[in-house]
């Protein structure tokens, strides 16, 4: 297996280290799949109950200017390993001006992936910083456990409103209660509500747009100003603002509510080079 | 005694003792002919570092009244920082900072006269002490090193602020290389991330030191002296030796002189883990051929010739026989003034009292510099330390 990057670009690099500051926020393990031409992050906690799956989708010559790779075999052209998440944006930290930044597959004593940071200098000679994240290479065998997530038809999807206002919204929140209840419905109208024993605290968004509805089948019969909700870990969903350092072109949110009566909220961040879901 | 700093010398004296309060818990003040010396000692006797500012450096200097006899004192490092504390609020109200010892009282009192009128006064209380002397010569450390602070400043940017120790050393074609130092736990299935950084030689003013020679320390407390010396915009000196042996981190101008001298591990201490000693000794082909897919077949890159760097060859400094503190050689420590006559020739025993060393650093180099009969006596391995007997 073999995997070998080069970013030059300034800003791509700097793309590069918000989207991993963000997945370093979100969890302290994840998983980087490297094909052809993408680069995934994943992150699949299997908690029994209120548990946070991420995948996140980068286009590798959004950001690369050299890329090469062979992955597990010439079938399974992918590579998988799972790291910590804070070494790498560690790592890219040094990088924020940096000439280039290359990343490799290595074997130092430890199967590892190298970050090798060219720097700038006063003098002629170049200053190279190196960091060395270990990781584990995931078995193929379990990569099946680790593939992009179905994104079931959803009862709701609304655009979400301002992630930063939703961020200091959902912050006093959490001084109240651990669990928030998000509401919305077909009609842009978005609550997100917070009840205990002495208060009931609500944020109402209106006039935020939905999507079109992926296919006609979802219930038309729907009124459109039924609320769908689910109640959620308030924390989680911190995290996932406060993760939010890339600039969305467009934030989704989607309720759907499944057979089984189990709920599930999805939240799609979308820019111009990738898309993230949770 | 009595001193008086005043302008932007007051903002630099607080930066000194910031940097020493990183090293230990109590500081030794003395004036002396020379200036007024703070130095201070780590718990674990494996790091010294010490201050000495010329008389010039103050608008007013005495060191004794006179018919009186140098004061040495001891005193907490927080009360004294606590003085200093906000360096900004010394950079903006302070106008003038005097410093007094009064043999009588037993307080050192310490004066801010700041703007608008307002004046500071903090009275610390303060021990007797002996004086705090570490024996150590740069003179005779074969490696040094020295670079503008900024420089070195910039290459421990990429080393996680929690990072204990580092490893220099002299790679290939002269490149320096600093390299994070993790102690291998057999038992710990998670790893550290190794970060390396490189320089050249062009960055250094003064690089006189051998391929391969290399030096692990504490990075936490040379960051101590890094960022004084880079607040004052000083060139950095590093005088080092085998590995075991002390290494001197130097500032110096016109007013002032600093010394940090940190313990560094011992070839023997290492682990002989996979990175350890075993590792270090094998000619470089072996890394490559350490495990079968190796993915490093792209471009060639100069990473391994840095693993290539870090092997040391310095050979077998000391065993663990030796006792902790190391003999160096100079009978003369560089900042020993009249006092030494006045010293007592403490029994203490070698070894530092109550716990050992953390990480195992030696503890080291402390020499008392003897009584007896006024000359100056060669080595000592006996720790000079104030009556209190303290650790």
């Amino acid at each position: 297996m073999k995997f070998r990057g080069k970013i030059v670009d300034g800003a791509c690099l700097n793309h590069f280290t918000r989207i991993s500051n963000m997945i370093a926020k979100l969890a302290k393990t994840c998983t980087l799949r490297i094909s052809p031409d993408k680069l995934n992050f994943i992150l699949c906690d299997k908690l029994a109950n209120g548990g946070v799956s991420m995948w996140c989708e980068l286009e590798q010559e959004n950001f690369f200017s050299e890329f090469q790779m062979e992955g597990f075999s010439a079938e399974n052209n992918e590579i998988y390993l799972e790291l910590t998440s804070e070494n790498l944006s560690r790592a890219l930290k040094t990088a924020q001006n940096a000439r280039a930044l290359k990343i490799k597959l290595t074997n130092k004593h430890f199967p590892c992936l190298t970050v090798s940071v060219e720097l700038f200098s006063m003098s002629s000679s170049t200053r190279i910083a190196t960091h060395d994240i270990p990781i584990k290479v995931i078995p193929r065998k379990l990569w099946k456990d680790l593939q992009e997530p179905m994104v079931p038809d959803p009862d709701v999807s609304i655009y979400l409103p301002v992630l930063k206002t939703m961020k200091s919204v959902v912050e006093k929140m959490k001084n109240i209660s651990s669990h928030l209840v998000v509401e919305a419905n077909r009609d842009g109208e978005l609550n997100l509500k917070i009840e205990t024993e002495l208060v009931c605290v609500t944020t109402h968004f209106k006039d935020l747009g939905n999507p079109p509805l992926a296919s006609e089948s979802t219930s038309q019969d729907r009124n459109p100003e039924h609320m769908a909700e689910v109640h959620i870990d308030i924390r989680k969903l911190l995290q996932f603002l406060a993760g939010q350092q890339v600039n969305p072109t467009k934030a989704l949110c989607m309720h759907r509510i499944c057979h089984s009566g189990k709920k599930t909220l999805l939240l799609r961040v979308e820019t111009n080079e990738t898309y993230k879901r949770l | 005694m009595k001193c008086l700093v005043t302008g932007s010398n007051v903002k630099v004296l607080g930066k000194a003792v910031h940097s020493l309060s990183r090293i230990g818990d109590e500081l030794y003040l003395e004036p002396l002919e020379d200036g007024l010396s703070l130095r201070t000692v780590n718990s674990s006797r494996s790091a010294y570092a010490c201050f000495l500012f010329a008389p010039l450096f103050f608008q007013q200097y005495q060191a004794t009244t006179p018919g009186q006899d140098l004061l040495r004192c001891k005193i907490l490092m927080k009360s004294f920082l606590s003085v200093f504390r906000s360096l900004v609020m010394l950079e903006k109200t302070v106008e003038k900072c005097c410093i007094s010892l009064n043999g009588q009282s037993s307080r050192l009192v310490v004066q801010l006269h700041c703007k608008f009128g307002v004046r500071k006064t903090h009275n610390l209380s303060f021990q007797d002490c002996e004086s705090l002397q570490a024996v150590f010569d740069p003179a005779l450390c074969p490696h040094v090193l020295r670079a503008p602070a900024r420089v070195l400043g910039e290459a421990v940017l990429p080393f996680p602020p929690a990072l204990a120790e580092v490893t220099l050393g002299i790679g290939r074609g002269c490149r320096v290389i600093l390299r994070s130092y993790h102690e291998e736990d057999a038992d710990s299935t998670v790893r550290a991330m190794v970060t390396e950084v490189c320089l050249g030689e062009e960055d250094f003013q003064q690089l006189q030191a051998q391929e391969g020679a290399a030096i692990t320390f504490c990075l936490k407390e040379f960051r101590g002296l890094l960022s004084f010396a880079e607040s004052a915009n000083l060139n950095l000196c590093i005088h080092f030796d085998a590995p075991g042996r002390p290494a001197i981190f130097t500032v110096k101008d016109s007013l002032l002189d600093g010394h940090f001298v940190l313990a560094t591990l011992s070839e023997t201490d290492s682990y002989s883990q996979d990175l350890g000693s075993l590792e270090r000794h094998r000619p470089v082909p072996q890394l490559q051929a350490h495990s079968t897919p190796h993915p490093d077949d792209f471009a060639n890159d100069d990473i391994d010739s840095y693993m290539i760097a870090m092997e040391t060859t310095i050979g077998n400094e000391g065993s663990r026989a030796l006792p902790s503190i190391s003999l160096s050689p100079g009978p003369q420590p560089p900042q020993s003034p009249g006092s030494p006559s006045e010293e007592e020739d403490e029994a203490e025993p070698s070894t530092v009292p109550g716990t050992p060393p953390p990480k195992k650093f030696r503890s080291l180099f402390f020499g008392s510099i003897l009584a007896p009969v006024g000359s100056p006596q060669g080595p000592s391995p006996v720790l000079a330390e104030d009556s209190e007997g303290e650790g």
